[in-house]
Formats: C-alpha cells, sequence, structure tokens
C-alpha cells in the first residue's frame, strides 16, 4: 500500500482525536455511568501517584532553595526566598513539573493497559457483547486524571514549600511561623486560580492522550510498546502547550 | 414449512487499503445450524464474522442477520442486534484486570441490566456448570490454563443466553484432548441452547465433530459448501487438501 503523504497523515489523525474527542462527551453525559470504576481509578491514578508527586515536591523546594541562597545572599536578600519560592513553585514550576511526571507515570500506564486490551480483543469483546467499552474505559480514566491531577499538584506544591522551609531553616534558621507566613502572604488570587485551573487541563491531556493512544493500538504487541511511548510524548507536548496558552489567556484577563 | 435463514449473506465485499480481503462472499446460515467454515490464514474468514457481529462494515453486497441489514443499523439497533449475537475469540478475550466471576458478571450488569446480586450469582455458577468451570470462579484469567480460558470465554458468551454464537479458532493452540473436550462442548450448547453457530476453524477434527454444512473458503468467497462427508470425498485437489 503506498504511503500517505505527511499532511493527509496528519489529517486523519486530527480527525481521528476530534472524533475520540466526540465519542468521549458524548459517552460521558449518557445514562450508566461507571462509577465504580470511575473509583477505582481516582485510587489508581491519585493515591498510588501520591509518593513520586511528594518525593518530586520536595526536592523541587528543596533545590530551589539551596540554589537560590548564594545569589540572594549577594544581594542581602534571604528574606524573599520563600516568597520566591512560593510564587515560582504555585504558578508554574510545580503544575508542569508534576503533570510531566503523571504525562511519564499515568499516561504510559493508562497507553499500555488500554493498547493491550486493544490487541488482545478484549475492546472488541467489551463492545460485541453489547457493553459500551468507551463509558468503561476512557470516560472514567479521563475524569479520574482531570480530578486528580490538580489534587496531585496541590500537594506537591504544599511538599514543595516544606522541602524550602528545611532547605532554608537549615541555611538560615529561619522559622517555621516566619517562612509560611512570608510564602502564603505573598500570594494572591492571580497567582493562585491560572495555576489551578491550568492543572485541570493538564489533567485532561495526559487522561485523553493516553486513553486515544491505547485505543488506536492495533499490530500486535510491539504497538502496545509504541502506544505507551508515544503517550508519554504527546501528553508532554500538550502539557507545554497548554501552558504556554493558559499564560497568554490568563496575562490577557488578569492584566491588561 | 420453510427454514428460517438467521444469517444471509450475498456478495460480501471488504478491503483493508489496497488489500481485498472478501471478494464476493455468499453464506447462508438456518436456525439451529452449525456452520464451520474452513481457509487458508488470510482468506476473510474472521472478516466474515466480525462483519456479522457488526465490529466491521463491508463495502459492497448485502449482510442480514434477522432479516435486518447490518449496515443500516443505528447504534441502539446493533446494541440490541449484539444482545442477540455471542463472539468468542481466539484467544478468549478475557478481560485480565478481572476475576471470573466480575468477567461473567460484567455483560450481566451492564447489558441485561442485573442488579440483584443473587441473582448474578446463580447465573455465573449456571454457565460455569455448563462449561465444567465451577471451581474456577475466584480465580484470575491468568490463572486459567489454554483450555479453561477457552472454556470461561464461552462461558462469557453464553451467559446472555445468545442465538447466534460466532466461534473464532476454537480449539487453536489446544492439545489433541482438550480440542476434543472444546468441540464437544460447542455441540452441547448446540443441543442445551439451541443455538445457532459459525465456527471457523483450521482443525478437522472439530469440524468434523461440530459441523452440520462445511464452507470453504478461498480468495475472499466461497468455494465449496456441503457436509462434512460430501466435502471428504470431493475430487476438488484444493477441497482435498484441507482433509489430508
Amino acid at each position: 500500500m503506498p504511503s500517505q503523504l505527511p499532511f493527509t497523515e496528519t489529517l486523519i489523525h486530527v480527525a481521528d482525536q476530534a472524533y475520540f474527542l466526540k465519542s468521549f462527551f458524548r459517552n460521558l453525559f449518557k445514562k450508566g455511568f461507571e462509577w465504580d470504576e470511575l473509583f477505582r481509578q481516582l485510587y489508581v491514578i491519585g493515591y498510588r501517584s501520591i509518593g513520586i508527586v511528594a518525593l518530586t515536591g520536595f526536592i523541587l523546594g528543596v533545590v530551589l532553595t539551596l540554589q537560590s541562597i548564594p545569589s540572594f545572599k549577594d544581594f542581602g536578600a534571604e528574606g524573599y526566598i520563600p516568597g520566591m519560592v512560593s510564587v515560582s513553585v504555585i504558578r508554574e514550576i510545580g503544575p508542569v513539573i508534576i503533570a510531566l511526571i503523571c504525562a511519564g507515570k499515568i499516561a504510559s500506564s493508562i497507553g499500555a493497559e488500554l493498547g493491550s486490551m486493544s490487541v488482545t480483543e478484549q475492546i472488541d469483546a467489551m463492545e460485541v457483547s453489547g457493553a459500551n467499552p468507551v463509558q468503561f474505559l476512557v470516560v472514567t480514566r479521563i475524569v479520574a486524571c482531570t480530578i486528580m491531577i490538580p489534587l496531585l499538584t496541590i500537594f506537591a506544591d504544599a511538599m514543595a514549600l516544606v522541602g524550602s522551609f528545611v532547605a532554608n531553616t537549615t541555611s538560615n534558621g529561619i522559622t517555621s511561623q516566619l517562612f509560611f507566613s512570608k510564602a502564603i502572604n505573598i500570594l494572591d488570587f492571580t497567582d493562585l486560580v491560572p495555576a489551578f485551573i491550568k492543572t485541570i487541563f493538564f489533567g485532561f491531556a495526559i487522561g485523553f492522550i493516553g486513553c486515544f493512544k491505547g485505543f488506536s493500538a492495533n499490530g500486535g504487541t510491539a504497538s502496545v510498546g509504541t502506544a505507551a511511548n508515544s503517550a508519554v510524548v504527546t501528553a508532554s507536548i500538550w502539557i507545554i502547550i497548554i501552558d504556554a496558552i493558559v499564560v497568554q489567556v490568563s496575562n490577557s484577563l488578569l492584566y491588561s | 414449512m420453510e427454514i428460517e435463514k438467521v444469517i444471509e449473506i450475498e456478495g460480501l465485499k471488504k478491503s483493508f487499503g489496497e488489500k481485498t480481503v472478501l471478494d464476493g462472499m455468499s453464506l447462508f446460515v438456518n436456525k439451529g445450524e452449525n456452520v464451520v467454515i474452513l481457509g487458508k490464514s488470510g482468506t476473510g474468514k474472521s472478516v466474515t464474522i466480525k462483519c456479522i457481529a457488526g465490529l466491521l462494515t463491508q463495502d459492497e453486497g448485502s449482510l442480514r442477520v434477522f432479516g435486518e441489514e447490518v449496515k443500516d443499523m443505528n447504534g441502539e439497533q446493533l446494541k440490541a442486534l449484539r444482545n442477540r449475537i455471542g463472539f468468542l475469540f481466539q484467544s478468549a478475550a478475557l478481560y485480565d484486570s478481572m476475576t471470573v466471576r466480575e468477567n461473567l458478571a460484567f455483560p450481566l450488569k451492564r447489558v441485561a441490566q442485573l442488579k440483584d446480586k443473587e441473582q448474578i450469582e446463580s447465573l455465573c455458577v449456571e454457565v460455569l456448570q455448563a462449561v465444567g468451570l465451577e471451581d474456577a470462579i475466584d480465580k484470575m484469567p491468568a490463572d486459567l490454563s489454554g483450555g479453561m480460558r477457552k472454556r470461561m470465554g464461552l462461558a462469557r458468551t453464553l451467559i446472555l443466553k445468545p442465538e447466534i454464537i460466532l466461534y473464532d479458532e476454537p480449539t487453536t493452540g489446544l492439545d489433541t484432548i482438550t480440542s476434543k473436550e472444546i468441540s464437544r462442548l460447542i455441540l452441547d450448547m448446540q443441543e442445551r441452547y439451541q443455538t445457532t453457530a459459525i465456527i471457523i476453524t483450521h482443525d478437522m477434527s472439530c469440524a468434523k465433530i461440530t459441523s452440520d454444512k462445511v464452507m470453504v473458503m478461498n480468495d475472499g468467497k466461497c468455494v465449496a459448501e456441503g457436509s462434512y462427508e460430501e466435502l471428504e470425498n470431493s475430487t476438488d485437489h484444493f477441497i482435498q487438501s484441507f482433509f489430508k
């Protein structure tokens, strides 16, 4: 079969994703929502990611603080470190790093699981039995990601502040009361809300890309690995693109 | 009395890109009949039964199941049709994250809309007894042997009491003794539940045990049809090659 032009292939791929998106929304509001499976996915996606997210957040706070101390000391501005860490972690670094970690852990896992179900005809078996595989497998996973990624990010942000406090108090002897009052008082609505909103989109993108890549796997066991790998790469790219879009939109809405 | 035709396929064509898989396939299956399809790999056998189940749509030709054209069905009609059809996949396609009980309860809760736990449990036990697997109810699919997986797949197919069962190579990968057990089980299901079946197989022992009618496919179409004995005695070289 002659291979199609790259442009045509890209258009077909975009059309497939649009169709999959439509299928998700159509099934999201259909009767018979799979609540049990949603709670199972909330546990799998959320609870089982807490360890890696906590560790990443804590080390992020420690490293950011330790790297900032020499430069801030040169200007006698060590007192600004809690505020600097707080704003940079909550506005940008926390959401993006945690989303990228989750793309690696969750999107790949969903891509591999659904890919494996697809090549072993389990999805066909669900469909031919009259059950709805999109409602059971796709809707629950995307909704669970959309709920859990923002919550995991909030938890990671808190762990980053704890990490920053530990690094700060070891180096500068700052008290917890002073550290957290400086770290929290500097934050306002424009720091918290856009950052939280973008994590919702990150979560949706991670779940959606993982499911789409898994459902698209159809070339034997090799395609399961390809689906997992492609899910991570595509979800990571989407996270960066969404981040850029949300910054532009929030800047134009909040600072214009 | 006229015999009811439950599957009527005429001039079915299906291509994947440049490759033509079905090229004018025709087949008629009467109610309560076991039809075995023989043919080389890649000749369109699995594509035919996937078209019957509505998993694939033909490019040309007519495919009627229970008198209704499958390609003209909307989502709800297709769902209703699938409630009357069972499909046993070559790999059994068990949901590997669920236990045997959960595999069986899955279509009962979602398709038959059953809520009563006791009723679900008794139906699960009933089909497991029918396939001789009542002790495996709490096992995971990974803990089952090849033959047990096929039985389990058959149990999940039977649980919704389908009128038509499509078997995709039900004995592939099994030893001779287990293959014969599965073949007898297929025959037993036909007698017990009065099902109509299409059985794709390369296993001539399975074909001999289960068939009321045998059909031979080549290059995407039916090239011979008859009883097992008729085809076994055929002088055609190609047909003979299956029986040697």
